[in-house]
């Protein structure tokens, strides 16, 4: 039972970084339909932005996140401009294709310019402490990555429902024609789905340099894909989806490295999605919307 | 639409100056250091490493010491009068990308081709190398086939390599456990996603058993992983004595300091994909005391062809070498001395001298090459105290 | 309409011009006038317009988003090794096991996700392909994460050209056929064609398990030219490279899918000798090429549609446009 609490634990740390990410998966899916391939690695250039402020400009580990998290909003909404919003007319696999390329210019572009060597977060800006909970070992990490993400969430979950950006933005989603009707500015949401979607990937890049030190050009490719998987396991465009998806796919994989084998770890986890596709096509929480002849 | 088309081509055409300003700056760096006279004849070396992909953090330090030996060699007068000259290739760790660089590096008539680093990717190369009567040194490819034919057993003629093999590391390791450590059993929880840990795993098992302990646990993890605290969790129930890690020390730092976190605190070993500067800062000075790994050679050894390749390497790149960059000095290394000793800069003249090489003072020991073109060598066992490595 | 002729004039030439690049190309290789480096970018493009052209029956035609090409491929790949390296039998033997594996591999994974729509379905086959790639790698048989080496090189350039010409022609002829056209359907408008009496299930299904089978073959015949095969070659990039290639050439296009399969591996090699920032460049011109060709090189639109497609398709016109 206490090993098990334990791994509960392990999970949810690992869910709460996967949730973030797919966060920004969903949001963008949601507003353009578009799976953005590079989401993952706008997060590894988060992780970046953090790394350098901690260890150039010497800054706290807040200032950094802060940091990374507007600078992955600018680069959020730059990507958009530059590679998608040409191609929001044409057919979605293009875009699609798109994303993969910006994807592998992200990737290749940080390794030309800071070499594929791995940094390492500096120790010293979040000291490790541990505590002894009845048996159960709980980091002052762990509990920093739950609590953040889960003030992250609800300050997104605020934004969208209780403000006129997050109106504007479940409208575009819901009906773009009808929200051009109603005056909203679409090019103006999108950014700023791209904005609040990239800076949530960069909060969780910064996440991942604090929880394990390490952070690479590469970094962002698995991450991104599990997060991916987890954002459609909850229904693709759907924000408590994600979220529910994140920590379960993180839950999910600890489960499977504890109790059975990591060697086939992402195979259950993708088998787990397919089968629950197989019984709910559109994910834990999507909507069934019926086919418009 | 309009707008955005000329921003993407505007973005497009500042990146395209920014790349070839750093290609261009970068490219002149190289000619000053090879030397300004255009008119020296040169001998070009085919480097064919994995420069992108998920090792390119290996081959780019491996390759960064092929660089340095072949600068040194030049500034010392080159080989028979002649200059090297490098051609670079990514094979991307793919067989297929390693097979078409080699093909491509034969036609650009390369003396040699140094790299890729895994075994699988110089199997890909291998076949043009043979055809084409290239020697190929391979600096750290481990696995037991690398040079001899899988079938029959026989040798490769062209196929060479300057590192030890992964069988003798691992039972290096496991006599070490049993023997220095005292341990009696030891569970194994390594990557397996590569060949080369899977390797180790196998021979250290065997070796620890035939030296008379006991495997507990086996497990694994998948390379890229950074959480190895779920199967941590459920190894530490087993209470083990010894815990062998056999992976790249990407995982091998993150895994130690999580089971350190776990209150696990029984001696940790692996082997040479463990070495580099980023342990101690990954992991930290505290969690690594009582780790060991086997090791071609340790960057603080104080003799001074180790210690001036250490500085050498330094201030061209900034950072300390590790075993895959020495591994990669010591491959261009041999292969100069191989074709002074051939007299002439033909490649299957080189190979057949790169087959009489004996006593080869490297950087990673003083290797000489056997029949089966294998380097003989001593294998180190290096502990992490205090963040220093002492040789064992 | 041109007037019936037992054989056409155009198919007589078209026919005429592949037997002349296959023989020239032979008679270069084996005088050695071509030497390794092309002989190994001629193969690689054998077997990634094959790869391309299979995927764009799925992708394109049918309009199902499959992301698990390279499982296919790794079936493929592996069936025929184990046939022709593990229990030494021959090539031909290998390449009919490679094909049958991975078709049914393919009918497996088929029937139960071509049921999901759009990403959904994109996300299964990725997840299928992905679970391919662990189960190989943790098969101590088949040599776990290290795979196979030393396999016998029978991928010779007339089986490569040969399997080549096949797979278009096969690919081309069924869709120029009713089947063809109900595939299409399907891509077009699901819901009208299910009212036309078309099964819609069924027909994804055909063109799903025939895309993986010439998956399969692609993979035999890269398995047995570059000697040695492992799981780590055949994850989700792979798939996505394919796919790379299909929308480059203009989804729904055969003859687009070949000409970028031709593009691509000559881009791939051109930009080795820029290894450093090889992938940078890879990328700016993905992109690019996206944002100023949306609909891929050549759109839907074909070129010797007459020649492939008539062999026993209908003799009718190409079909429209769209």
């Amino acid at each position: 039972m206490l090993e098990f609490l334990q791994q509960l634990i392990n999970g949810l740390s690992l869910g709460a970084i996967y949730a973030l990410i797919a966060l920004g998966y969903t949001m963008v899916y949601g507003i353009i339909m578009l799976i953005n391939f590079a989401h993952g690695d706008i997060m590894m250039v988060g992780a970046y932005v953090g790394f350098f402020s901690i260890a150039v400009l010497g800054s706290n580990i807040f200032a950094a996140l802060i940091f990374a998290m507007l600078s992955c909003a600018a680069l959020g909404v730059l990507i958009e401009k530059i590679a998608y919003k040409p191609l929001r007319n044409s057919s979605r696999i293009a875009a699609l294709i798109t994303a993969i390329g910006v994807s592998l210019f992200l990737e290749y572009f940080t390794l030309f310019l800071l070499t594929p060597q791995q940094r390492v977060f500096p120790e010293a800006a979040f000291p490790l402490h541990k505590y002894q909970i009845g048996g159960l070992l709980v980091s002052n990490k762990d509990i920093f990555i739950f609590v953040l993400a889960v003030i992250l969430m609800i300050a997104l979950q605020y934004i969208i429902k209780r403000t006129r950006t997050g109106k504007a933005m479940r409208a575009v989603s819901l009906d773009r024609e009808a929200a051009i009707l109603m005056g909203i500015s679409v090019d103006r949401t999108i950014s700023i789905t791209f904005a609040i979607g990239s800076s949530l990937a960069a909060a969780a890049g910064v996440m991942i340099g604090i929880y394990y030190n390490t952070i690479n050009p590469l970094m962002g490719i698995i991450p991104g894909l599990k997060a991916f998987v987890a954002a459609v396991l909850g229904g693709i465009g759907i924000i408590p989806g994600a979220m529910v998806g994140g920590f379960l796919m993180g839950i999910l994989e600890t489960m499977v490295s504890g109790y059975g084998s990591t060697l086939y770890r992402d195979a259950v986890a993708f088998g787990v999605l397919i089968l629950i596709l197989l019984v709910k096509p559109t994910g834990l929480f999507g909507k069934d919307t019926g086919e418009k002849v | 639409m309009r707008v955005s088309r000329k921003l993407v081509l505007l973005v497009l055409m500042l990146f395209a100056l920014g790349v070839l300003a750093g290609c261009s700056s970068k490219q002149e760096g190289g000619d000053k250091a090879g030397g300004d006279k255009a008119a020296v004849e040169t001998i070009p070396v085919g480097i064919n490493v994995e420069l992108s992909g998920d090792l390119a953090s290996y081959g780019s330090n491996s390759r960064n010491g092929m660089v340095l030996a072949i600068e040194e060699i030049n500034q010392a007068g080159g080989v028979l009068g002649k200059e090297l000259k490098a051609i670079e290739r990514d094979c991307q760790s793919k067989p297929d990308e390693a097979m078409n660089n080699s093909a491509a590096l034969v036609g650009e008539k390369v003396i040699a081709q140094l790299g890729p680093l895994t075994s699988g990717a110089v199997a890909g190369s291998t076949p043009v190398m043979m055809q084409n009567k290239t020697p190929l040194i391979a600096p750290a490819a481990t696995a037991e086939n690398v040079t001899v034919e899988e079938k029959t057993g026989k040798t490769l003629d062209y196929i060479f390599r300057v590192c030890y093999l992964d069988a003798d590391q691992a039972k290096r390791m496991a006599e070490f456990a049993l023997n220095d450590l005292k341990v009696k059993n030891a569970v194994i929880f390594g990557s397996t996603s590569d060949d080369y840990a899977k390797g180790l795993a196998k021979y250290f098992e065997e070796a620890f058993i035939a030296g008379g302990g006991e495997i507990v646990a086996k497990e694994g993890y998948v390379n890229g992983d950074k959480d190895f605290k779920a199967t941590l969790t459920k190894l530490r129930s087993k209470n083990p004595e010894f815990i062998y890690v056999p992976g790249y020390y990407t995982e091998v730092a993150l895994l130690i300091k999580q089971a350190r976190d776990l209150d696990i605190k029984v001696p940790i070993g692996g082997g040479d994909g463990w070495d580099s500067p980023d342990m101690v800062k990954v992991a930290g000075v505290e969690a690594l005391n009582n780790t060991y790994f086997a090791n071609h050679y340790s960057v603080e050894d104080p003799s001074p062809t180790i210690s001036s390749f250490v500085k050498a390497y330094e201030a061209k790149y900034k950072k300390l070498p590790d075993s895959f960059a020495a591994l990669g000095y010591d491959s261009a290394k041999i292969l100069a001395q191989a074709i002074n000793d051939a007299g002439e800069a033909d490649p299957a003249k080189v190979a057949q001298a790169l087959a009489q090489i004996k006593d080869f003072p490297g950087i990673t020991g003083t290797m000489s090459i056997n029949e089966k073109h294998n380097p003989v060598k001593k294998i180190v066992v290096i502990e992490y105290k205090d963040g220093k490595l002492v040789s064992r | 309409m041109e007037k019936k002729r037992f054989v056409p004039r155009s198919f007589l030439i078209e026919v005429l011009v592949l037997a002349g690049i296959f023989t020239l190309v032979q008679y270069l290789i084996v005088s050695g006038l071509l030497n390794e480096y092309y002989q190994i970018n001629l193969s690689a493009m054998c077997i990634n317009i094959i790869l391309a052209v299979s995927l764009n029956l799925i992708n394109g035609f049918t309009g199902q988003l499959s992301l698990g090409h390279a499982g296919f491929m790794a079936v493929g790949a592996y069936a025929a090794v184990v046939v022709t390296t593990i229990y030494s039998q021959s090539f031909i033997l290998g390449l009919l096991a490679a094909c049958l594996a991975a078709g049914l591999a393919g009918l497996i994974i088929g029937v139960p996700t071509l049921r999901l729509k759009g990403d959904y379905l994109a996300i299964a086959t990725l997840g299928f392909g992905e679970i391919i790639r662990v189960i190989l790698q943790n098969i101590d048989f088949i040599g776990g994460p290290a795979g196979i080496l030393g396999i016998p090189r029978y991928s010779t350039w007339p089986w490569l050209f040969g399997l080549t010409i096949f797979t278009i022609v096969i690919i081309a002829n069924l869709i120029n056929s009713s089947y063809g056209r109900a595939i299409i359907s399907v891509r077009e408008d699901e819901v009208a064609s299910e009212l036309m009496g078309i099964n819609t299930t069924n027909y994804k299904v055909l063109a799903f398990v025939i895309g993986a089978l010439f998956a399969g073959l692609a993979g035999a015949l890269y398995a047995h030219y570059f000697y040695i095969i492992k799981p780590s070659t055949f994850n989700f990039l792979k798939s996505f490279d394919i796919l790379v290639i299909v929308v480059l050439g203009g989804l729904g296009s055969t003859t687009g899918a070949v000409i970028a399969a031709i593009f691509v591996t000559m881009l791939t090699a051109a930009l080795q000798t820029f290894p450093a920032i090889r992938m940078v460049l890879y990328a700016v011109i993905l992109v690019v090429v996206m944002v100023y060709r949306p609909q891929g090189l050549m759109g839907n639109k074909e070129w010797g549609r007459r020649t492939f497609g008539r062999i026993w398709g209908e003799k009718n016109e190409p079909l429209a446009n769209k």
